[in-house]
């Protein structure tokens, strides 16, 4: 038998090895940063504290916006056990298989951090569902709010919220999957405002999901903070009104308060309740709107530009006499070979031209702008003229996008040297290839809410206050860089002679813009007619009121409606009275135009 | 008395405390804090500890001659209670292996480990025994066999398992060295081939060809010095693996062809002593590298995806940390995030919260190593490599055969249950429900280790008195 003592050493020797192979994966374990991670992910869990969104006032302090409460069922995926699936599909009344898959879709999102199992549940199903939380481990519900739109108006101003996409989750690293954020309208424009900041808390839970605790006493827990309450510069009756007026029509209506640059109202239609866009609903109804005719979802007072038509005479005007090329009793003959025109007598001064909207009159001013004999050659001094006069006209807000508190705003289109040059080549155009941009025709492009902020000019004769639609941050003023007053180049006395001229327009016989007389308010204006590729004429109107000390500048677009004078001059007529007098002294205009239907398509 | 190991009993003493305040760690909640608290599993280990001590007792008095002269009887009844478990007993967690009185539960497998090395050391110490011949395997296998079977009809594969540790006592008792190696290697490999890192897998397979070597030529100086050199060698890479984890893989390649060098080594050897031995030594080395890949080339081309599934199933391995896999991977994160001192005494998020099951059982490994750290791991391997290892020395002292076979079955049993459990806490053996013994809770385990553990204690008191 001795000879098999020594069989103990190896023995000895495969315990020994066996023991330390098990250090060492104990140790290569204790390495493993991932497993450190999975054990906070396992028993730590930060329940957001969403702080309520900022409400929003309209300028009188009637509420838009408000928050209503919702809940949130939460779910973690790796704290899931065997549950009762039936009970649960019975309090949320969805089916089984909806459960699995949404199941399965958290699960590919993250095993350890929470996805939404079921968004905004009301607060009877939540009571109801409480009660039963504990039989489902790995669910919690979290707190959340609504947005509440009142009046179911100015849909496109107030914008809405909706569940933060990747992209800006990656560009903002404040988001997380599931938050909510202002997707369009002043939910966006003033996102940072309304917001508020996020709290978390820390809690310590089990295996069954089950809270035993905040985590080192709340140490590094944060507390919610409040979204800040905004004021729009939006009268919701103005507003209201505008809506009414432009039912059935396409287009938009922009006024502003000339003497402080404030938005009055924002109209684009076709419109849609706000409140469509609130909640589970919101896909489903974004989706129909999105493929909806007419394409409601587009705000068309900042993002659709147009032609500005005879609209656009006004400035033209302005910039020749500043630039010198003619003077203010200028007489040019209507030549309906130059380019066509109605019939009315010939205008022997700026103001006539205006106010009979001369087209072969502004054809002439517009030559002599572009083709100034500066260079001999005809090519070269177009180019010359039209880069001089892109400069002057683009102080008037052309061709500049305004930060007026919503997102998508176009900057239009005002065509320099450089476009051409690209259309046409390099000293291949000259003012007879481009005439067409003296009437506000071709390639001059403005979005009404330009529109509106020419007609504030005018009104200031002289400035503007940037176009804004933000007046006060939780009850206080806001002063910022959003509202800075502008000067202009041109000399006052110029603006005095297109203003006359605009009056003319509304006021005198022969003026285009009759329709938007008022009686006992001097209305300036401006009539357009746009010729548009796409169908009928759009009918524009620009305006201000009353002559001296306005109250309110006016843009108002109206698609495929044909002559400016005749839709777009009683709108804004009708705006323009309700905002000064509160009242309409022409209750069968109203009526008229609140019962027209303007639609590209439809039969008239 | 005198004669007692009180080595063994100390060291019996520190586990079985460690076990009870780690269990008092596993089930502690806010609401019951008395670690007296009998309501409580702290509180009822704390009272089969003290019948445990009741037990030792009884053992230590019994003469040691009544163990030898009642083997099989013992075995007789062990077998009986398998049986009776079988048709009378109850089924928790799909093993039907518990009997039920009152509350009371008790589970007979742990006490049949006790009959059966009884018995195997009656047989094996028997004058007329000798591994030389067959027949006496033949014996061996019924020996194991029967409870082996009825414990597989409970349907508790990881209690059958522990007999198999017996091929350590054969070993030792003079089976035959290559079918020891090959038969150990072969159990040892197929799981490994599964569970661990192909390139991992050939380190442990390079340690085991040279202790084979090593056994094989044991006698011979300049096999020993390459066995030393190779032991070296290892603990050297080891340290490489233990200083840069980062870099283990590495570390593993260099070791293998360390292992290489040596082969090569053995092989010249070989032509100088013209030993034969060395020769099935070097056919197993290659053998066992062809084995492990085949393995794994079996199991990721010739098995199809059920077939794979259930397999990693069977071994813990699954991917499926929600399912299947979901003790282990627990258990993995607890031991992990312990760093190297641990969280403390109670402030182990995964055991406080409950996130390992069986965590007083089973897995009660991974509360230390949440809890306590590599420290607490380094100090509970050390106390069972320690208890191991003095059980052999002891067992080797004896002059009674008898004892010495019934010492190394303890150890075997012992080690069985240590590497496997811990193994399984830490993803490298298959998840068997085995205990850790003197840590888990139950009566029934703790008392059944007891008794093994405290009837050798008796055994060797007596050792002077035994004449051969």
């Amino acid at each position: 038998m001795i000879e098999y003592k020594i069989r103990k050493y190896p023995i000895i020797a495969i315990v020994v090895l066996v023991l330390i192979a098990i250090w060492v994966k104990a140790l290569l374990l204790m390495f493993d940063d991932s497993l450190k991670q999975s054990a906070e992910n396992n028993s730590r869990r930060r329940v957001v504290q969403y702080p309520s969104r900022g409400i929003i006032y309209d300028r009188d302090g009637n509420i838009l916006v408000c928050n209503e409460a919702a809940y949130d069922l939460m779910l973690v995926p790796h704290q899931i056990h065997e549950f009762d699936t039936a009970s649960l599909c019975n309090d949320l009344g969805i089916t089984k298989e909806t459960v699995e898959s949404r199941i399965l879709n958290a699960k590919k999102y993250s095993m350890y951090r929470p996805s939404v199992f079921m968004k905004q549940i009301d607060s009877k199903v939540y009571a109801q569902m409480q009660e039963h939380l504990y039989k489902y481990p790995g669910f919690y519900v979290q707190n959340r709010t609504l947005r509440k739109y009142n009046g179911g108006i100015a849909a496109h101003v107030l914008g809405d919220i909706g569940e933060v996409s990747e992209k800006q989750i990656e560009e903002d690293h404040y988001y997380q999957s599931g938050d909510y954020v202002g997707k369009s309208g002043v939910e966006r424009g003033y996102e940072t405002i309304l917001r508020g900041e996020k709290g978390v808390s820390i809690y310590l839970v089990n295996v069954k999901g089950v809270v035993q605790g905040s985590y080192e006493d709340g140490k590094y827990d944060t507390v919610a903070i409040q979204g800040k309450d905004i004021t729009l510069t939006i009268s919701s009756d103005l507003q209201e009104y505008g809506e009414r007026l432009m039912a059935n029509k396409v287009g938009a209506v922009v006024a502003i308060e000339p003497s402080s640059g404030e938005v009055l109202a924002m109209v684009s239609m076709p419109t849609y309740d706000p409140q469509l866009m609130v909640g589970r609903v919101r896909g489903k109804n974004y989706d129909s709107l999105l493929h909806a005719p007419y394409k409601p979802l587009i705000n068309r007072a900042v993002s659709s530009t147009y032609p500005p038509g005879s609209t656009f005479k006004v400035a033209q005007a302005l910039v020749a006499m500043q630039e010198g090329v003619i003077t203010p009793n200028q007489s040019f003959p209507c030549d309906k070979s130059k380019v066509g025109c109605h019939n009315h007598p010939t205008p022997t001064s700026v103001s006539m031209g205006i106010q009979m909207s001369c087209n072969p009159y502004f054809y002439f001013v517009f030559r002599r702008l572009v083709q100034r004999g500066i260079d001999k050659n005809l090519y070269k001094d177009a180019a010359i003229g039209l880069g001089l006069w892109k400069e002057k006209i683009e102080t008037l807000g052309f061709n500049h996008a305004f930060n007026v508190g919503v997102p998508g705003v176009n900057k239009g289109q005002i065509p320099g040297p450089d476009y051409y040059n690209r259309l046409y080549g390099e000293n291949r155009w000259a003012f007879s290839t481009i005439y067409s941009v003296s009437i506000g025709q071709g390639e001059v492009l403005v979005s009404p809410l330009q529109m509106a902020n020419y007609a504030s000019i005018l009104a200031n004769r002289g400035y503007y206050i940037t176009p804004h639609l933000l007046k006060k941050i939780n009850g206080e003023d806001y002063v910022g860089e959003m509202a800075q007053r502008v000067e202009t180049p041109f000399e006052r006395k110029y603006f005095d002679i297109c203003v006359e001229g605009m009056d003319w327009v509304v006021n005198k016989p022969g003026g285009t813009g009759h329709n938007a007389y008022i009686p006992g308010i001097t209305v300036c204006g401006k009539t357009g007619t746009a010729q548009n590729p796409h169908g009928k004429d759009n009918s524009v109107f620009m305006a201000f009121a009353p002559k001296d000390d306005p109250k309110i500048a006016i843009a108002v677009y109206v698609e495929n409606a044909g002559f400016g004078g005749t839709w777009a001059a009683p709108i804004a007529r009708l705006m323009m009275e309700k905002y000064i007098k509160g009242e309409i002294s022409d209750p069968d205009l109203e009526r008229r135009i609140l019962t027209t239907t303007i639609l590209p398509n439809a039969t008239r | 008395m005198a004669n007692i190991d009180w080595v063994i009993v100390i060291l019996y003493l520190a586990l079985v405390f460690m076990g009870w305040i780690n269990i008092y760690s596993a089930v502690y909640d806010d609401t019951h804090q008395s670690i007296l608290d009998t309501s409580c599993q702290y509180g009822k280990q704390l009272i089969w500890i003290g019948a445990a001590i009741v037990v030792v007792i009884v053992v230590m008095l019994i003469d040691s001659k009544f163990y030898s002269t009642f083997a099989y009887v013992m075995y007789g009844i062990g077998c009986l209670l398998l049986l009776s478990v079988l048709l009378f007993g109850r089924e928790v967690n799909g093993a039907k292996s518990w009997f039920e009185i009152g509350t009371f539960r008790m589970q007979p497998v742990e006490f049949a480990k006790i009959a059966v090395c009884l018995a195997m050391a009656r047989l094996m110490s028997s004058e007329s025994f000798s591994l030389k011949y067959v027949r006496n395997y033949m014996y061996i296998g019924i020996i194991l066999g029967i409870p082996m079977l009825m414990i597989l009809l409970q349907n508790d594969t990881g209690s059958a398992l522990v007999f198999c540790t017996f091929i350590f006592v054969m070993f030792r008792e003079g089976m035959n060295r290559i079918l020891f190696i090959s038969a150990f290697a072969l159990i040892i490999l197929f799981i490994l081939a599964l569970v661990v890192d192909t390139s991992l897998l050939m380190l442990i397979v390079g340690l085991l060809c040279t202790i084979g070597l090593a056994v094989v030529c044991g006698r011979n100086k300049y096999t020993r010095i390459v066995m030393y050199s190779s032991l070296v060698y290892s603990a050297v890479v080891v340290a490489l693996c233990v200083m840069s984890p980062e870099h283990a893989e590495k570390s593993v390649s260099y070791a293998m062809i360390g292992y290489g060098v040596m082969a090569v080594l053995m092989l010249v050897l070989f032509f100088i002593s013209k030993m034969k031995p060395i020769v099935f030594a070097m056919i197993l080395m290659i053998g066992m590298g062809g084995f492990v890949y085949s393995v794994d080339y079996i199991f990721n081309n010739v098995l199809q995806a059920h077939q794979q599934s259930r397999i990693m199933d069977l071994l813990g391995k699954n991917e499926d940390v929600l399912g299947t896999g979901y003790n282990v991977h627990q258990s993995k994160i607890a031991i992990g995030s312990g760093g190297i001192l641990g969280k403390g005494f109670l402030h182990g998020t995964q055991t406080k919260y409950k996130f390992v099951p069986e965590q007083s059982t089973d897995f009660i490994f991974c509360t230390i190593g949440e809890e306590w750290g590599l420290l607490g791991i380094t100090v509970i391997l050390v106390l069972f490599g320690a208890l191991i290892i003095r059980i052999i020395n002891r067992a080797e002292r004896q002059r009674s055969t008898f004892s010495r076979i019934y010492g190394y079955g303890v150890a075997s049993i012992l080690f069985f249950h240590v590497a496997i459990n811990i193994g399984m806490t830490i993803g490298l053996a298959p998840v068997v429900g085995i205990p850790l013994p003197f840590f888990s809770y139950g009566g029934s385990s703790l008392w059944a280790f007891t008794i093994l553990l405290f009837i050798f204690v008796r055994l060797d008191a007596d050792r002077l008195q035994v004449f051969r």
